[in-house]
Order: C-alpha cells, then sequence, then structure tokens
C-alpha cells in the first residue's frame, strides 16, 4: 500500500514543475518583501542595508500629505464600503432567495459589469460623465469619488455574500415563516445572523479594493481629494524616498491583514 | 372549483409580491452600476463622434476627426491626409506585449497550478491563499517594488555587480522588458486560479493508465494533462491578456511613459493633450478589441464544451 502510495506521489511529478512553483512563489514574493525589508533600513539609500530604524515611518507620520491623503482614502473607502455592502446584500438576497426569473443573467451581467470593462475605460468615461453633471449642476465634491468607488466596489462585495447564502440552508428561514414570523421578521432574525460573515467578508474586500484603486481616483477626483494610492503615485514620479516605502508597506500590510482575516473567516465555518 | 381559484389567486398573489420584493431589491444596485457605470461608456461613444473643446471637455460639433486621427496624420499646410501608423503600432505593441505577458504567465503558471493540485486537500487552501494575497495587496505598490529591484541601482544589479558578474549595471527599468515583467507580476495569480480550478478535477488514474500504456512524461503531460486542462489555460489567458491590454500603471511606471500602452494614450488624452475625442475614441477601440478577445473565448469555449459532451 505505501509502496503504491509512493509510486502515486510519484507518477504525478513533471519534471522541473516544484522548481518552477518555488520560483513562482518567490517572484510574488521577493520584491514585496525587498520593499518592506528596505522601509526599516536607517541610511537614505534604498537598495544599501545600514541598520534597523523606524525613521521613515515617523516621517510618513509627520507629512501633512501623506496624513491628508490617508484621511480621504479612509472617507471614501468606508462611505463606499458601506453603500456598496448594502446593494450587494440586497442584489444577492434578490438573485438567491427567489426562483429564477427571466432577465436573471441580465442582472449578473450587469452587476459585474465592472469587472468587465478594462478599468482605464471606465475610468475616463466616468470622468466625462461626472464633468458633465458638474457643469449642469455645479455641485462639486468627494461625493463624486465615493459614488465611482461603490460602483466597482459592488461586484466584490456581491461574491462572497451570494456564495454564503448559496450555501446557506433554507429550512431554518421556512421554519421561522411557518411559526408566522413576517418576512421582514425573518430577515432580522434568521437570515442576517447567519449571514454576517458574508457581509463583513463582502465588506473587507469592497474596503480593500476602494483603498487600492489608483486608476479611477487619479481621473476623477477634483483638487484636494488625492487619496493614498494617488499620493504615492505622484512621489514615485518625482523621485524614490524611503519615506514611501514605510508608507508603502503599511498599505500593504493593512490589506494583507484585511484579506487574511476574510480568508480566516471563510474557512472557520467549515 | 371554488378552492381551486382560492388557490389560484393565493398563488398569483404570491408570485406578484415575490416579484415586487425582487425588484426593490434588485433596482438599487442594477440603478446605481446602470446610471453611473453603464450610461458613462454611452457618453464616451458621444463624445468620441464630437470635437475637442480648448481646455479639454468637447464642444457639441460632430466630428469623425477621432477616427480619422486614429489612422491618418493631416498635413497642417495643405491640409491633406496621409496614413500614419503612430497610434496602430501602439495598438499593436500593446497587443504584442500582453500576449508575450500572457505566455510568460502561463509558462509559471501552469507548473504552479499543477503543483498545488497535487498536493495533499489539506495543503491546497493554503497554497491557494499564498498565490491570491498578492492579488489583493495594491497594484501600485507591488509595481512599485519591482521598480525597486529592478532598477540601475536596484538589488539585482549590486548583487550581480557586486560578485563580479558584471562592469556596469544591466538596463532593465524603461525597456520593453520591464513592461514585460511587469505584466507578469502583476497578473499571475489571474493564470494561476482558473488553471488550478481545472487540473484539480483531473483524475491522476489517468496518468497511471498513460504510463502503464509507456506513455514517457513529456507525452503524458502533452496528450493527457494538457488537454484536460484546456478550458483553464484559455480562461487564464484571456483573464491576463484582457488587464494587460489596458494596463497603466505597469508601462508607467517600469516603461517610464516613453513606451506608451492603449492605457497611456488615452489617459494622456484625457490629461496633457487635452483631447477628449480622441480618447474616447482610443478607449472605445480598446473596449472593441477586448470585446473581440471574449467573443473568440466564448465560442471557443463553447466548442470545447460540445466537443466534449
Amino acid at each position: 500500500m505505501a509502496e503504491r502510495a509512493r509510486k502515486m506521489k510519484d507518477l504525478r511529478k513533471q519534471p522541473g514543475f516544484d522548481f518552477l512553483a518555488w520560483f513562482c512563489i518567490f517572484f510574488l514574493y521577493a520584491p514585496i518583501v525587498v520593499l518592506i525589508v528596505f522601509s526599516f533600513n536607517d541610511n537614505r539609500s534604498v537598495v544599501r542595508w545600514t541598520e534597523f530604524s523606524l525613521r521613515w515611518y515617523a516621517a510618513a507620520f509627520d507629512n501633512e500629505g501623506i496624513r491628508n491623503a490617508t484621511v480621504v482614502s479612509l472617507q471614501v473607502a468606508a462611505v463606499s464600503t458601506l453603500f456598496a455592502t448594502t446593494f450587494a446584500t440586497m442584489a444577492a438576497l434578490a438573485t438567491t432567495r427567489t426562483p429564477p426569473f427571466k432577465g436573471q443573467m441580465a442582472a449578473y451581467a450587469i452587476i459585474n459589469q465592472p469587472l468587465m470593462i478594462p478599468e482605464i475605460v471606465t475610468a475616463v468615461a466616468t470622468l466625462s460623465f461626472f464633468s458633465i453633471i458638474k457643469q449642469l449642476t455645479g455641485v462639486t465634491g468627494i461625493g463624486y469619488l465615493m459614488l465611482a468607488h461603490t460602483v466597482f466596489c459592488i461586484p466584490f462585495a456581491y461574491m462572497p455574500i451570494r456564495a454564503r447564502l448559496e450555501d446557506m440552508n433554507l429550512t431554518l428561514e421556512q421554519a421561522a415563516a411557518d411559526l408566522y414570523a413576517t418576512p421582514i421578521q425573518v430577515f432580522r432574525k434568521v437570515t442576517l445572523p447567519l449571514l454576517a460573515p458574508g457581509i463583513v467578508a463582502g465588506g473587507m474586500l469592497a474596503f480593500v479594493v476602494s483603498l487600492d484603486d489608483v486608476i479611477i481616483t487619479l481621473m476623477v477626483a477634483g483638487p484636494g481629494e488625492t487619496t493614498l494610492p494617488v499620493y504615492i503615485l505622484g512621489q514615485i514620479r518625482r523621485g524614490i524616498t524611503p519615506e514611501i516605502n514605510a508608507v508603502s508597506t503599511l498599505l500593504l500590510l493593512l490589506s494583507i491583514v484585511l484579506v487574511s482575516a476574510f480568508f480566516l473567516l471563510g474557512n472557520k465555518k467549515k | 372549483m371554488g378552492a381551486d381559484t382560492r388557490l389560484e389567486d393565493a398563488k398569483r398573489r404570491v408570485d406578484a409580491d415575490t416579484r415586487r420584493r425582487r425588484r426593490q431589491l434588485l433596482s438599487p444596485t442594477l440603478i446605481v452600476i446602470g446610471v453611473f457605470g453603464l450610461f458613462p461608456l454611452t457618453i464616451t461613444l458621444i463624445y468620441s463622434f464630437l470635437s475637442p473643446g480648448v481646455y479639454g471637455g468637447v464642444t457639441w460639433e460632430f466630428s469623425t476627426n477621432a477616427y480619422v486621427q486614429f489612422l491618418f496624420e493631416r498635413d497642417i499646410f495643405d491640409d491633406t491626409l496621409s496614413f500614419s501608423s503612430t497610434y496602430l503600432s501602439i495598438y499593436g505593441r500593446s497587443i504584442g506585449l500582453a500576449f508575450v505577458a500572457t505566455v510568460g504567465a502561463l509558462l509559471i503558471g501552469f507548473p504552479t497550478a499543477y503543483f498545488i493540485a497535487s498536493k495533499p486537500p489539506s495543503q491546497r487552501n493554503f497554497w491557494l491563499f499564498l498565490i491570491t494575497l498578492p492579488f489583493w495587496t495594491n497594484l501600485l505598490i507591488r509595481t512599485y517594488a519591482v521598480l525597486l529591484i529592478i532598477r540601475d541601482e536596484g538589488i539585482i544589479n549590486l548583487s550581480l555587480q557586486s560578485i563580479g558578474l558584471i562592469d556596469q549595471p544591466l538596463t532593465i527599468l524603461y525597456t520593453d522588458l520591464a513592461v514585460f515583467l511587469g505584466l507578469i507580476y502583476s497578473y499571475l495569480p489571474f493564470m494561476v486560479l482558473p488553471l488550478y480550478a481545472s487540473l484539480e478535477k483531473l483524475d491522476f488514474r489517468l496518468v497511471e493508465a498513460a504510463y502503464d500504456l509507456y506513455a514517457t512524461r513529456f507525452q503524458v503531460l502533452r496528450h493527457v494533462i494538457v488537454p484536460m486542462a484546456k478550458p483553464g489555460i484559455v480562461a487564464g489567458c484571456i483573464l491576463v491578456f484582457i488587464p494587460g491590454l489596458g494596463a497603466y500603471i505597469t508601462p508607467e511606471l517600469l516603461g517610464g511613459g516613453k513606451e506608451l500602452m492603449i492605457g497611456n494614450l488615452i489617459a494622456l488624452q484625457f490629461g496633457g493633450s487635452r483631447n477628449w475625442p480622441f480618447g474616447s475614441a482610443a478607449a472605445l477601440i480598446l473596449m472593441v478589441v477586448v470585446m473581440l478577445s471574449l467573443i473568440i473565448y466564448v465560442r471557443y469555449a463553447g466548442k470545447e464544451a460540445k466537443g466534449h459532451g
């Protein structure tokens, strides 16, 4: 038996494949690791290691441009996450908790539209549209940015919520309805608590996606609405500083923590 | 009879209720994406047939100049048109680079997906997590990290110089090679995931049977494993090719803005060049290329499904 198992394992091997897989992991992580390590470097140089130091983090916290951009980023991400997650939850309920309907494919296509169109095309189309609205109404402000982010965050929030709803057993909801709970009571007391992990996961993905966006923000943002990634892009264009390594590392770690939490949430339920 | 109609009535009421509830739940999403996602594309189409405004934007005057400019150059003295390949070549270059990056990603991604699929099921999730994690981290920052490594004073050049392999730093940054590396780096997870999805279903008894029939390792790969993974290969290639084609950040940072790709051309028209109609036309042409690739994919995938069925 053991002999056979060993043979099976050997059968699965293809020469060089293991090496390439390890190379793939190395390729994906080496640049990230180098960035993180050198953000703690005391020297101004971003390549020669001298001594561990947090001075670039201190410099980043002192930098007003970085502070303002962080505030804008968090505001936009919070608001668009809230709206995108609410809309996505409603849409997911509609597509999983009612019988199949005509136009279901069209509804899916519309919900996923932001994923199908190249981001740069969405960016310039949104810019064109908002410039018309701005001309007609004279209204400016950060609301446009939040709206644009809400649109492209919806499919990311929708995916885990819909997956959770599809996995959920209908019996509890049916039992509640049999006990004369109104649809709203069923939703509040049964569906929502069971769905909560899915909603949290969807919200986290929407938050990460909003926090990371560059192209659409770059096009849509008005003056004074610079988000952190757009600020970082501007700085990189001007020249490399260790301060940018520090901010980049923080933003990177935030995404890593959120996405890891998302995976743990997903695995726990099983 | 009476009970029957009452039942029918009740059923109809429930149906109407369900429909109403579904409409209420779906409409906010459909309206928001419809108005702020789909409708702007129509505006882009209209803009591409207007004339550029002096300070950006458009003037409402019908013109096909944007499309003419794409293919021809207008002589500033006598207004005659002559064919110009400037913009066509940007599209050609982008298609070429996105294609080569797709092939590169396939060559690394396939063995990786196979490696994960051949792991015990308990370990697979961990490996998938490792592959997916970079996808969820900031693309700009990952691209910047690549820039740090490949620039003239980057870690690659410094290490090679310190062991005396080279005297002068290799110029990687701001070349096509850099853009190629950046594109693979950005979209590699998109290749691995669909490949894994189809390789996971691979029945290794078929591999064993092929070995029993004296197939060599390469023959097993070519005639058993690759055909089984075909849907994943096609899906992965599409998922890498399409964002690679419209990439903005990678060519901007690693190509140094000298070597334009479609994404930068479009952004430039809405920024510095202030030619919104031409930018709109360029964006629509990109969309057409993307749609064509998707149609080819759907056709191909459809044929595949029939072939197996």
